[in-house]
């Protein structure tokens, strides 16, 4: 999925043509991952029209600085459209600022990152553009005028590929589907305020009270560390807690749809059908089972290790490591050896 | 209070999919088909809302064939007040399908219209956001409570790394997901006054999709791996193949 060809070369003349905009955001004051992708993605897109790529990202005031390393994944132009309090103005004045660079702009292609915030902005300035999305694609093709794209449908049991014929594609990206490549270009950075009428629209965040799972998301994460009734109570997650922080720290816990149900975990965390669809490089499923509804979920992932007392779990159907035994004594042995394997 | 609730009928999320001969679609045959689990919580957030606020009513909208109708029954069944199919042929373009219920619903004079936070068929989490653009609402999406006082809808969001606190002013629209809303069971008295609940049925204002499905595909069948061992013996090795040979730590 996703494979990229080379880096189109850098030349100083813009090409003409409505380029492709690669919609980046923020977290913690730097550049998401998954916006990394975005815009490289964005950037084979146009290399393949021969257009230009330029990338946008909306925050407070020095936002477009905080994202200098876009240049290096492809972008031709940084856009910031930056003021004070704008980060918390709501999705749909933030859709209005995408949605107005894209008039300006004439955009052929403009990609988001399917986050949870990407694929509320993208559905709200497709709206505003009179312009069909698809969300959460795996993988993008560009066949003679028309762009031929790939995402999951039924919660991954099947792929639907899917034929844009538009004057315009607007995509979400699923995070770690794809592999960037670095692509240097003397990125141009400009600076804009959003237009002063934009109006809340009568939405006003109130408050976030963070909670104790960290903050990247388990959609996003590059390895997964997912619990399932075989941990028996929710008293036992620092097991995988402790997993997961060995891993380091593209790491994040998942849940299955059983201890979500029974109430251990959020439903944030939760894998599968009823939850979410993930993507990482390494998934471990310890103590789940393997129903449909969550393989659907993860069957993705590029390495699966699943952990089980029950040698016939139909997880380890779909595994590529399995390991039987007490995912008490298993667990913390993995997370060991992991940590000596990095002082080594 | 009264309340919009946009439904849809999909396959249960436990059923197998397999690929239509036509291949652009699935085989339906022997599978069931329910209203999507998170439409069945806004079902459930409205009723609790219209019954907190003392009085108004819930309307249930579908989109879709004739015998979706079965899923608005079983919303009535939950308590909801009346319903109204648009009959039509959905496509997997959320917002051909949004463009649909918002030329309804810009009829209705709901203080609140809600959604569950995606179909678990299609996917998009678009509808929602979609139709409130339309209708000029704000939308709050990611909806694990919220309530309503003083012509503002205070809902608690889920979002990467907690949870965030959003005033909408009504008429808002929210787009709900698992949290405080377990849907409650119908009961037999429920399911009795349902069938003379007014359920309309009239055609869809369909508009044309802006994409087409070329192929359906089933997933790539993960080729099958192997047992390490049993117990922490395992891990050493286990740890050895993932940075090694996979590169994946």
């Amino acid at each position: 999925m996703g494979d990229h060809g080379g880096c189109g070369t850098a030349s100083g003349a813009r090409p003409p043509g409505g380029a492709a905009l690669a919609v980046a955001e923020v977290a913690g004051g730097k550049l998401r991952s998954a916006s990394i992708e975005v815009v490289s993605v964005a950037r084979r897109l146009a290399d393949a029209r021969g257009v230009a790529v330029d990338a946008v990202v909306l925050g407070e005031p020095g936002v477009a600085a905080a994202v200098s390393d876009l240049a290096q994944w492809g972008a031709d132009r940084v856009l910031g459209i930056e003021a004070t309090g704008f980060a918390a103005a709501g999705p749909s004045a933030h859709a209005a600022a995408v949605a107005g660079v894209v008039r300006d702009g004439g955009h052929q292609a403009v990609l988001f990152s399917a986050t949870p915030s990407g694929k509320d902005l993208a559905a709200r300035a497709a709206a505003k553009l009179d312009c069909a999305l698809l969300t959460d694609v795996t993988a993008l093709e560009v066949r003679d005028e028309d762009v031929v794209a790939t995402r999951p449908v039924y919660a991954g049991k099947a792929l639907a590929r899917v034929r844009c014929a538009g004057d315009r594609l607007l995509a979400s990206l699923r995070p770690n589907a794809w592999s960037p490549v670095p692509c240097s270009r003397e990125a141009v950075f400009e600076v804009r305020t959003p237009d002063s009428d934009a109006d809340s629209g009568g939405y006003r965040v109130a408050g976030f009270e963070p909670s104790g799972g960290g903050a990247l998301d388990v959609s996003e994460a590059s390895v997964v560390v997912s619990g399932g009734r075989g941990m028996k109570g929710p008293e036992n997650w620092g097991v995988l807690e402790d997993l997961r922080d060995a891993l380091g720290e593209g790491a994040a816990l998942g849940a299955s749809r059983a201890v979500v149900d029974a109430g251990w975990r959020p439903h944030a965390e939760q894998v599968g059908q009823t939850g979410k669809t993930v993507t990482p490089d390494l998934y471990f499923a310890v103590g789940i089972s393997g129903a449909v509804q969550h393989l659907a979920g993860m069957r993705t992932a590029k390495i699966v290790v699943a952990v089980n007392a029950d040698p016939d779990a139909p997880i380890f159907g779909v595994a590529d490591y399995g390991i039987v035994g007490d995912l008490f004594e298993v667990g913390p042995a993995i997370a060991k050896a992991v940590r000596e394997l990095d002082r080594g | 209070m009264n309340i919009a609730v946009c439904i849809k009928r999909a396959p249960e999320t436990a059923a197998r999919i397999r690929i239509a001969e036509t291949g652009d679609g699935i085989e339906t045959d022997g599978v069931k088909y329910v209203m999507g689990p998170y439409d069945e919580f806004a079902v459930e957030a409205a009723l609790q809302l219209v019954e907190a606020g003392g009085g108004g009513e819930v309307a249930l909208l579908a989109y879709g064939p004739p015998i979706a109708q079965e899923v608005l029954r079983s919303g009535l069944a939950m308590g909801a007040h009346r319903a109204v199919l648009l009959t039509g042929e959905p496509t997997m373009d959320g917002w051909a399908t949004a463009r649909t219920l918002a030329a309804e619903l810009a009829a209705w004079e709901a203080d609140l219209v809600l959604f569950g936070v995606k179909a678990v068929d299609s996917d998009q989490q678009q509808v929602g956001p979609m139709v409130a653009e339309l209708l000029g609402r704000p939308c709050v999406t990611a909806v694990s409570a919220m309530e309503v006082s003083n012509g503002v809808a205070t809902c608690r969001r889920v979002v990467e790394g907690g949870h965030e606190v959003v005033e909408a002013r009504l008429p808002a629209a929210a787009t709900i997901t698992k949290g405080k809303y377990e849907p409650r069971y119908a009961s037999l008295r429920g399911i009795m006054a349902a069938k003379r609940k007014p359920l309309e049925q009239k055609e869809a204002e369909e508009a044309a999709p802006g994409f087409e499905i070329e192929a359906l595909e089933h997933p790539p069948q993960r080729p099958p791996g192997r047992i390490l061992g049993e117990g922490p013996e395992a891990a050493a090795e286990l740890v050895r193949l993932l940075r090694n040979e996979d590169k994946v730590i």
